[in-house]
């Protein structure tokens, strides 16, 4: 399991609130003294998007953060780079508060530190694709030359070589979204805000674009913070998955954590109809004695790909190994089909 | 009951002394300023002056050349390019050339100049709601007020001439440039907007990069609005000595020329519809970039 708590956190955010209205910070001690969201909303006319969140976020790992719409996610992601202003809390960046940034600090943050991706794309209609992928690096201020440069590279990354030219309105939503991947990725920061980039994508394309994400990933370790309302893209991305409702938030953990411990009804609802042979590892079902000999399967292979050979294993029972390779346990077919099942 | 039967209202003698002390001062800001201004706008007329002789002493078939280029190269089709041609050349045959080149003298130059100051002035009130509330009012009355009402002050101070006729021309000519930078600038989409902040823009490189670019097919109708009510201005810039097409048609009211009326005011339609089609068709050029290819 992945320790999330440590002092490797790239960003951490401390009990941050938001709330949206006239006299924010009015309002505030009701809600911390815990005024809901609806009374809230009757009783004083402002809307809270963020309740006490607490998040760290780990360095070079892809942090997902989940929620249905509404429940202040894409929020949360532009408290990171100060799109919006919190109402109480703190966010630390490398150890640096991002509140008490300077608007020279704050925009060295988003040039150089932060970069995002948008649901809408957000590409500029009157610049070609190799403007829109260079638009960051002219922002810094690098010579034509060498944001061009570097531009052809990363659009050559996301293959859309042979586009340089097009204007956006010429390419299809997963081609926009390949150049706002690659407008990101051109300014070389360290950390890759992600809202909702792929849910304006149909399923096909979006399993594609999740696919270039995971192998870039694989290559160049970013701190990536990816909003999603999809469970089955936070499953397949996410280092680490939180769950929002309502501004507050109500889970944290690895996948297997969140599917096999689902902290409250709202999760279960949430995992019900996930294919848990995806996200379930051996690890966490082997236990008792292992058989002698036999193969040994890791405690990381997923259920799903472990089916075929505990079929065919002797007595259907297979030992497992942790990380270093020392067995610790055994793991069999009727166990694996029931962790699949509920 | 006499209260209710009349308005009550100042007495004919105080009003009268109102209106003396309004007029006196005002003259008297005209006697002790009258001459600061008109140096002021010294230059400008020296401009307008050269602008219009360069007109009328280029040889004919130069300005149908120059016309032409600058009608393709602003519309590039060969059908408006000829038809604006050809209008030129009907012009000129039946004798309007020269007060012709004289309006398009001042037309050209009043559209420049509401060109400089309504588009620093649209992008103010675009960045600021406060400066959008103080100027707008003020735009509705440079388009509401009757001209000859403005035309008075203007005339008390810088008397008959270029001048006065070009200031008068820009009053009403500017609202609707001013109006459409204000509306291009704020209707540019939020989303794109956030990308470049996201990103680190500065102020600068949001307005100069992104807003005004985006702007720019509203900023070109206002400039073509501009240019239409620069042109609607002619014959009453005329009244105060501004040479070119509205100085036959004052005769012609004056006199009941029929065909003198007709004939010069045809002439102010063409060159209403040229400037019109060749600006539209630019400003429909600058957005080729929106339209996709059968993608959504």
């Amino acid at each position: 399991m992945t320790d999330t708590t440590g002092a490797d956190a790239k960003v951490r955010i401390r009990n941050l609130y938001k709330i949206f209205g006239r006299a924010p910070q009015k309002v505030l001690p009701l809600v911390k003294a815990g005024l809901s969201k609806t009374d809230l909303l009757d009783q004083h006319n402002h809307v809270l998007g963020i309740q006490d969140v607490s998040l760290d976020i780990p360095e070079k790992r892809i942090q997902v953060v989940m929620g249905l719409s509404g429940s202040g996610k894409s929020t949360l992601i532009r408290h990171i780079n100060r799109l919006i202003e919190p109402t109480a809390g703190e966010i630390l960046i490398d150890g640096e508060d991002v509140l008490t940034m300077s608007a020279s600090q704050l925009q060295d943050l988003r040039r150089f530190k932060a970069s995002m991706v948008f649901q809408k794309f957000g590409l500029l209609p009157h610049r070609r694709i190799i403007e829109n992928v260079a638009y960051g690096l002219v922002v810094q201020g690098k010579s034509d030359a060498d944001s061009s440069k570097r531009a052809r590279h990363w659009i050559d990354r996301v293959g859309l070589s042979g586009y340089e030219d097009h204007y956006p309105a010429q390419l299809s939503g997963g081609m926009q979204q390949r150049v706002g991947l690659a407008r990101a990725l051109a300014t070389d920061a360290e950390i890759l805000l992600m809202d909702e980039a792929f849910s304006a994508l149909d399923p096909l394309i979006r399993y594609d674009m999740q696919s270039i994400l995971l192998e870039l990933q694989n290559e160049l370790h970013k701190t990536i913070i990816f909003i999603t309302h999809d469970l089955d893209e936070a499953l397949r991305l996410g280092d680490n998955i939180a769950i929002l409702r309502d501004g507050a938030m109500v889970q944290q953990g690895d996948a297997q954590e969140i599917v096999l411990q689902p902290a409250d009804d709202y999760i279960r609802d949430f995992i019900k109809d996930i294919n848990r042979g995806r996200v379930i590892r051996l690890g966490s079902l082997a236990s008792g004695q292992a058989p002698e000999g036999g193969a040994v399967l890791s405690g990381t292979t997923l259920l799903e790909d472990a089916l075929s050979q505990l079929v065919d294993a002797p007595g259907q029972r297979l030992a497992v190994s942790d990380k270093t390779g020392k067995v610790i346990g055994a793991v069999n077919l009727k166990d694996a089909l029931q962790a699949m099942r509920s | 009951m006499e209260f209710f039967r009349e308005f009550p209202s100042l007495s004919r003698a105080e009003l009268a002394s109102l209106r003396r002390s309004i007029d006196g001062s005002f003259r008297d800001f005209t006697r002790s300023w009258a001459e600061t201004l008109e140096n002021f706008f010294h230059p400008l007329l020296r401009f307008l002056v050269w602008f219009e002789n360069l007109l009328l002493a280029t040889p004919w078939p130069i300005i149908l050349l120059v016309i032409g280029g600058l009608c393709y190269a602003g519309a590039r089709s060969w059908k408006i390019t000829a038809a604006s041609v050809l209008a030129f050349v009907v012009i000129g045959y039946f004798g309007m050339w020269d007060d012709t080149m004289s309006t398009l003298a001042i037309i050209s130059v009043a559209t420049f100049l509401c060109i400089a100051i309504g588009i620093p002035v649209g992008i103010l009130m675009a960045r600021s709601d406060r400066m959008q509330a103080t100027i707008t009012p003020v735009l509705d009355v440079m388009q509401t007020i009757p001209s000859f009402v403005y035309l008075i002050p203007v005339v008390m101070l810088l008397g008959i001439g270029k001048v006065p006729g070009l200031i008068a021309v820009c009053i009403y000519a500017i609202p609707p440039i001013v109006r459409l930078t204000n509306l291009g600038i704020r209707l540019v989409d939020k989303d794109i907007l956030e990308a470049a902040d996201a990103f680190g823009a500065s102020p600068r490189q949001k307005l100069w990069g992104v807003q005004v670019p985006l702007a720019l097919p509203n900023i070109f109708a206002g400039v073509n609005q501009t240019i239409m009510m620069a042109l609607a201005m002619v014959v009453i810039a005329s009244m105060i000595g501004v040479q070119g097409l509205g100085v036959p048609v004052l005769r012609a009211i004056s006199n009941q020329y029929l065909a003198l009326g007709v004939m010069n005011g045809l002439a102010i339609v063409a060159l209403a519809i040229i400037f019109d089609r060749v600006s539209q068709t630019y400003g429909k050029r600058l957005q080729a970039h929106r339209k996709g290819h059968g993608h959504d």
